[in-house]
C-alpha cells in the first residue's frame, strides 16, 4: 500500500489550479530554516488530504529541498553522504551533460537559481487569483517572521487562454500522457501501459526490478520522498509562429510542421492515430488520445518522424527498458500570452515544470542526455529535440515521407533554459524530521 | 561528435591513437556516469578486463553454451547494443587467469549505461561476473555499483583501426538488405 498520507500531493495528483507561484528560498541560519518549514509543513497536502477535498480547498503547496538546503538545515555530512551523487552536485553541474550550454548555460539562468545559496522551493498551486494574493501575503508574513530566511526570487505561473484545456505558448495540448503508479488508485488510459511500480517514482518501495533503493539515508528520511528536476523554459513563440509559416504555406500545412515538430497535433490528437489531418475530438479524448505505439503503428515515423519531441520522450515500445525511464510531469506556464497574429514582444513566457522521479540520473539526466540532445539519437544524425534540445541554428529536423522525406536544415531554438535545479521532495514526516533537527553543527538531532 | 563523424568516409581506412586513459580530459564529453569514450573508426567498445578468483574458469566456459543456446533461440537478445562483435578471452598472467569482454558496437555504451546492464543481467553475464574478483556483492540492490565495477575495470584502446571506418551495423544490413533486393530485380528482368 502506498502510505497515501505521507505523501506530498504533487507526486500523485494534480491541482485544480489556473494560477500559482513558484518562491525559492535560501537559509542564512540553521534554525530560521527549520522555522519556516515547521510553519509552513502545515499547509503541505498529502496526496490523501487533497484527495479528500480537492472540490473545496483553494491552494496547494510543495516544499522541497536541493542538496545545499539540506545541509544548510543542519542535515549531519553522513546523511548528505547518502544523497546519489547527481543530486550531492546539482543541476548546474551537471549542466554540460543535460544539454546547458552555450544560451541555456546556467550564468544566463535567472532569479539565482543557479547559485549554491538556492536551498528549497515552496511551490503553491492556486485556484484563483484572489487565493493567490492572499497566498503570496502569508507567505512574505512567515518569511518576514524567520529572519535568517531570504527570498531568492519568485516566479509567477499562470493558465493561458483559452482556459478550458492545458496547453502551452506555442498552442499544444499537454497532459495528455502520464505514467501511473500501482496502487495509486488511478487507471492507466487505453495505451499508457500497466501501472509501474511506485519505486520508479517514490523512494521505500519497490521499483520495477524489485529493488528499494537504500538511499537516501536514514530510512525515515527516505520514505514517500521522491526527486524533481525542475526546469524553467522560455519559449520564443514570434520565432516559432514564424518557423511555421515559413514551412508551410497554407494554414494546413503549418499545422502539420507543428504537429511534426511534437508527434501530435497542437489539438492533442496523437499524429500516430490521425496522420494526415487533425482531429480535435479525437485530441480531447482521453480513452483514445494515448491509444497507440510506434513499432508496429509507425515503424519508420511516416506519421510521427523519430526525432519528434513526444516520440523522443516516450519511444514507447521503441526503446529498451521502457519502464525505467518515465517521468512524471507537474507544472504550469509563465508570462503573458501572446495572441495569435500578434508580434512576439519579447516577452519572457515558457514552461517552469518539474519532471519527478525516482533516480534523477536513470531517468531525467538519461533524457535529457540521450533522448533530447544526442545528436545521433535513432541514427539520426545533426538532430536534436526540435522543443528542448540545445541548438545552435546547425541542426536538421527530418520529416519521413513517401516518395522522399522533407528535411528542414538550420531548426532554430525554439526554447532557452532560464532556470533550473535538483530537489528532493520528502514526504511529510520527513519534512518533521527535518524540521525537528537541533544542531548547528552539522550533527543530528536525537530524532530517528 | 556525429556531425565530424559524418565528414568521415566509409570508403578510407583510418586509425587514431587514442590518448592515455581512452579520451582527452579537454575535449572529452561529460556523460552521466563520467567522462565519455568517444567513438573511433572502429566505432564504439569496451573491452573490460578482470581477474578471475582462482578455480572458477569453468564458469566462463558454461556461460559461453549459454549465451550460445539464447542467441540461438532469439537471435535479436542483445539487438539492443547494436553490435557488430562480441569476444570473451581467458588469459594468463603468472599463473593466475584474467579475463577479458570486449565489446564493438554502435550505441555509446557511456549513455546507454542501464540498459547495456540490464542486457547483461538478462543473459546471465552479472552471475558469470560474480566469478570475477572485486565484483560488487550487492549488485542486485545497487546496480550503480555494477556499473562503477565496469567502467573501473575498462581499459581503453591507444589505437583503433578501421577499414571501413564509422560504418554502423544497421548500415552495413542495410546495404546488403538493397544488395540482395538489387539481385532479386536483376534477376526478375531476366
Ligand atoms: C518548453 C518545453 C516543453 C514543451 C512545450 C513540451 C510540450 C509537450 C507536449 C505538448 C507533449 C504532448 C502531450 C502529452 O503527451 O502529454 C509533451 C510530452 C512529453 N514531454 Fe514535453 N514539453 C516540454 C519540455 C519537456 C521536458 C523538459 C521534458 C523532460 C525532460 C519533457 C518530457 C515529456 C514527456 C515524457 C512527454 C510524454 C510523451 C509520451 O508519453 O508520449 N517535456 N511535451
Amino acid at each position: 500500500m502506498l502510505e497515501f498520507d505521507d505523501i506530498q500531493h504533487i507526486l500523485l495528483t494534480r491541482a485544480p489550479a489556473l494560477t500559482g507561484r513558484y518562491e525559492f528560498l535560501s537559509f542564512r541560519e540553521a534554525a530560521a530554516g527549520r522555522a519556516w518549514l515547521s510553519a509552513i509543513k502545515e499547509k503541505v497536502h498529502s496526496v490523501a488530504a487533497m484527495r479528500d477535498n480537492v472540490e473545496g480547498d483553494m491552494r496547494w503547496v510543495t516544499v522541497a529541498f536541493t542538496w545545499n538546503g539540506l545541509r544548510a538545515l543542519g542535515l549531519d555530512e553522513a546523511s548528505l553522504a547518502t544523497f546519489p551523487e547527481e543530486f550531492r552536485q546539482g543541476m548546474v553541474a551537471r549542466a554540460e551533460t543535460l544539454g546547458d550550454t552555450g544560451a541555456n548555460a546556467p550564468e544566463h539562468w535567472y532569479g539565482g537559481v543557479a547559485s549554491p545559496d538556492l536551498h528549497a522551493i515552496a511551490i503553491l498551486f492556486a485556484r484563483d487569483a484572489t487565493e493567490h494574493a492572499r497566498c503570496v501575503s502569508e507567505h512574505e508574513k512567515l518569511v518576514a517572521a524567520c529572519p535568517g530566511v531570504e527570498l531568492l526570487s519568485v516566479l509567477d505561473v499562470e493558465a493561458i487562454p483559452p482556459f478550458d484545456y492545458a496547453h502551452d505558448h506555442f498552442g499544444y495540448r499537454d497532459r495528455l500522457s502520464q505514467p501511473v503508479i500501482e496502487d495509486s488508485g488511478e487507471d492507466p488510459t487505453p495505451g499508457s501501459g500497466a501501472p509501474l511500480k511506485a519505486g520508479e517514482f517514490i523512494l521505500g518501495y519497490p521499483d520495477e526490478y524489485g529493488v528499494i533503493a537504500d538511499r537516501p539515508q536514514p530510512e525515515m528520511l527516505a520514505r514517500n520522498g521522491s526527486y524533481m528536476a525542475y526546469r524553467r523554459l522560455q519559449e520564443h513563440v514570434g520565432k516559432f509562429r514564424d518557423f511555421l509559416r515559413q514551412h508551410g504555406n497554407t494554414a494546413e500545412e503549418q499545422e502539420l510542421i507543428a504537429a511534426k515538430l511534437m508527434g501530435r497535433w497542437r489539438s492533442g490528437a496523437p499524429l500516430v492515430l490521425s496522420p494526415d489531418k487533425d482531429d480535435p475530438v479525437l485530441g480531447a479524448d482521453m480513452q483514445r488520445n494515448n491509444d497507440f505505439n510506434y513499432k508496429e503503428m509507425d515503424p519508420h515515423g511516416y506519421a510521427v518522424p523519430l526525432g519528434s519531441h513526444a516520440r523522443r520522450m516516450n519511444p514507447r515500445d521503441t526503446a529498451a527498458n521502457m519502464n525505467r525511464r518515465r517521468m512524471i510531469r507537474r507544472g504550469a506556464t509563465y508570462g503573458p500570452y501572446l495572441p495569435d497574429g500578434a508580434p512576439d514582444d519579447g516577452a519572457d513566457r515558457g514552461i517552469a515544470a518539474f519532471v519527478i522521479c525516482g533516480s534523477l540520473i536513470r531517468q531525467f539526466e538519461f533524457a535529457q542526455n540521450v533522448w533530447a540532445n544526442d545528436k545521433n539519437f535513432h541514427e539520426l544524425e545533426n538532430e536534436r529535440d526540435p522543443i528542448i534540445g540545445n541548438h545552435d541554428g546547425t541542426m536538421e529536423f527530418k520529416i519521413p515521407s513517401r516518395p522522399i522525406r522533407k528535411k528542414i536544415v538550420g531548426l532554430p531554438a525554439f526554447t532557452t533554459v532560464r532556470g533550473g535545479a535538483y530537489f528532493f521532495l520528502p514526504g511529510l514526516k520527513a519534512l518533521s524530521y527535518l524540521a525537528s533537527l537541533n544542531r548547528e553543527d552539522g550533527v543530528n538531532a536525537s530524532v530517528g | 561528435m556525429s556531425s565530424e563523424v559524418k565528414l568521415q568516409d566509409w570508403s578510407k581506412p583510418a586509425a587514431i591513437a587514442i590518448p592515455k586513459g581512452g579520451f582527452d580530459p579537454a575535449t572529452a564529453q561529460k556523460g552521466r556516469y563520467g567522462p565519455i569514450f568517444p567513438k573511433t573508426p572502429a566505432c564504439y567498445g569496451f573491452s573490460i578486463v578482470a581477474k578471475v578468483i582462482p578455480g572458477r574458469e569453468d564458469a566462463f566456459y558454461e556461460h559461453a553454451k549459454n549465451i550460445e543456446n539464447t542467441i540461438a533461440t532469439q537471435p535479436d537478445a542483445l539487438a539492443v547494443l547494436k553490435l557488430h562483435y562480441l569476444r570473451w578471452l581467458l588469459f594468463p598472467i603468472k599463473g593466475e587467469t584474467y579475463f577479458m569482454y570486449q565489446g564493438i558496437f554502435d550505441t555509446d555504451f557511456d549513455k546507454y549505461t542501464e540498459d547495456a546492464v540490464a542486457l547483461f543481467g538478462a543473459t546471465g553475464l552479472k552471475t558469470v561476473f560474480e566469478n570475477l574478483e572485486g565484483f560488487p556483492k550487492n549488485w542486485q540492490t545497487n546496480p550503480e555499483a555494477f556499473i562503477k565495477f565496469v567502467r573501473d575495470h575498462q581499459c581503453p584502446s591507444f589505437l583503433e583501426y578501421g577499414e571501413y571506418p564509422y560504418v554502423s551495423a544497421d548500415e552495413i544490413k542495410k546495404a546488403l538488405k538493397l544488395k540482395a533486393a538489387f539481385s532479386d530485380m536483376l534477376d526478375q528482368m531476366q
